[in-house]
């Protein structure tokens, strides 16, 4: 914690926002992914890895919310090596652990960048949740919030704080639409009535460089953060 | 003292991490040794006068002034669980991030600096409450009411329990709250004079047992 750096603001900031390791070097990028169970986060955050990992030094926190099912996903998947993954336990309240009490977040945030060196991004998982689940803004930089269209083609017109103010907001499982009988068309447009001026990238993770879109997001704003 | 002060680090809802650990109660639970709010008072009576006890007096004794580093080795020494140790020291760390950022002291950098890994969370909690200008008796009531409520809690998520059952729990043991704080005060000074050995030690064997199996399993709710 730098208290000197911290005196600019009004009072001792969270130590999650500083953008300074105690050493003084600029720490890792941080983006968090959150939406509601089963609209592809974990398979993003592995489509991430396999895209970014050759080029970009990165690790990841899940936050499961029973199990460490997400993170053995990622072990298993082999997209990054084990030492680069963590495993929050949230106490059946991933909301809580992401937004509310972020303590152990930041440990791991914290603990990934002291063990394996300086990272470029740290890409922090929730477990699956609800349309109002949001990451603090003291544990990450920037969030997207992953729904897909399965869940149901009315959820971007009902909104609600992921949908509305995550700084990107990914439909996955596009594939899917023509099964489930979803209509991309309207998702898209209710998608950007929800949010004019914040991006929505619609995706499929079956189709060739599948995540290319969300990946080149991400690049950017890792370009941004060590501008 | 400030009562204020009192109640921002009381608060279930202070950033500190509790809310991931049931304190046993996950694994009592899935013993069938917590069934409802009946149960449920039996176990946090239990808790209150081992682990509730001991965690109160380590932090009166911090609050007191004593040497944080010999009070974390007398938490260590009262909890044979290598699962409890490693669960009470990242407490500690949790509670230390919050505690720096809500009453900045001189003391709680040095107890950062000293467990950068965390120390047990009720000295840092001892720590806290004279970084907060507490008296050593808000520190022990801090501890032995944390105690009881993580489980009262995480037994309204594990069995669907009444809250407002679970709430009564709490309220009914409010009287036994007070003595144990108070017995726990009485503690603290007694080691002032006499060191750490003057500590309570008061044990809860099956709760240690059941938190080594419990870090065990493939599924569970709560980290502890």
């Amino acid at each position: 914690m730098h208290l000197d750096h911290a005196a600019s603001h009004d009072g001792p900031a969270a130590v999650g926002a500083d953008a300074h390791r105690p050493d003084g070097a600029r720490r890792a990028l941080r983006i968090g992914l959150g939406g509601p169970v089963g609209s592809g986060k974990t398979a993003t955050v592995a489509a991430l890895c396999r895209v970014l990992r050759d080029d970009v030094s990165l690790a990841v926190v899940t936050n499961d919310i029973y199990t460490r099912e997400d993170a053995e996903f990622l072990l298993r998947a082999a997209v990054l090596p084990p030492e680069r993954i963590a495993a929050v336990e949230t106490g059946a309240c991933p909301h809580t652990a992401i937004r509310d009490d972020i303590s152990a977040n930041l440990e791991a945030v914290e603990d990934l960048e002291d063990q394996v060196g300086p990272l470029d991004l740290i890409l922090v998982e929730s477990g699956g949740d609800n349309l109002t689940a949001t990451f603090s803004r003291g544990l990450v930089d920037a969030q997207i919030f992953v729904i897909d269209v399965a869940g149901g083609d009315d959820i971007p017109r009902k909104g609600g704080p992921g949908v509305t103010t995550a700084d990107l907001l990914v439909v996955n499982k596009t594939d899917l639409a023509p099964y489930v009988g979803s209509d991309l068309t309207r998702m898209a447009a209710d998608a950007r009535a929800q949010r004019p001026r914040l991006p929505v990238i619609l995706q499929s993770l079956r189709e060739e460089d599948g995540v290319g879109a969300v990946a080149d997001w991400v690049r950017a704003r890792l370009a941004a953060w060590t501008a | 003292m400030s009562r204020g002060a009192l109640l921002v680090l009381a608060d279930g809802r202070f950033p500190a991490g509790g809310h991931a650990h049931s304190g046993g109660a996950e694994a009592a639970v899935r013993a069938g040794r917590v069934t409802g709010a009946a149960s449920l008072e039996d176990f946090c009576r239990g808790r209150l006068h081992t682990t509730g006890l001991v965690s109160a007096a380590l932090a009166a004794a911090a609050a007191l002034g004593a040497d944080p580093v010999e009070l974390d080795a007398a938490a260590d020494a009262r909890t044979p669980s290598p699962a409890l140790r490693t669960a009470s020291r990242k407490l500690g760390r949790q509670l230390t991030r919050a505690a720096r950022a809500a009453w900045p002291s001189g003391e709680l950098d040095a107890l950062s600096e000293r467990f950068p890994k965390g120390a047990h969370q009720p000295v840092v909690l001892g720590v806290t409450a004279r970084a907060a200008g507490l008296a050593p008796v808000d520190a022990a009531y801090c501890a032995v009411y944390e105690s009881v409520s993580g489980p009262a809690s995480a037994t309204v998520r594990l069995l669907g329990l009444d809250p407002f059952g679970a709430t009564g729990v709490l309220a009914r043991l409010a009287p036994e709250t007070d003595r144990v704080a108070e017995a726990a005060v009485r503690a603290a000074e007694r080691a002032a004079g006499e060191g750490t050995d003057a500590l309570p030690a008061a044990s809860a064997p099956l709760l240690e047992i059941s938190a080594q199996a419990h870090a065990g399993w493939d599924v569970r709710l709560f980290a502890t």
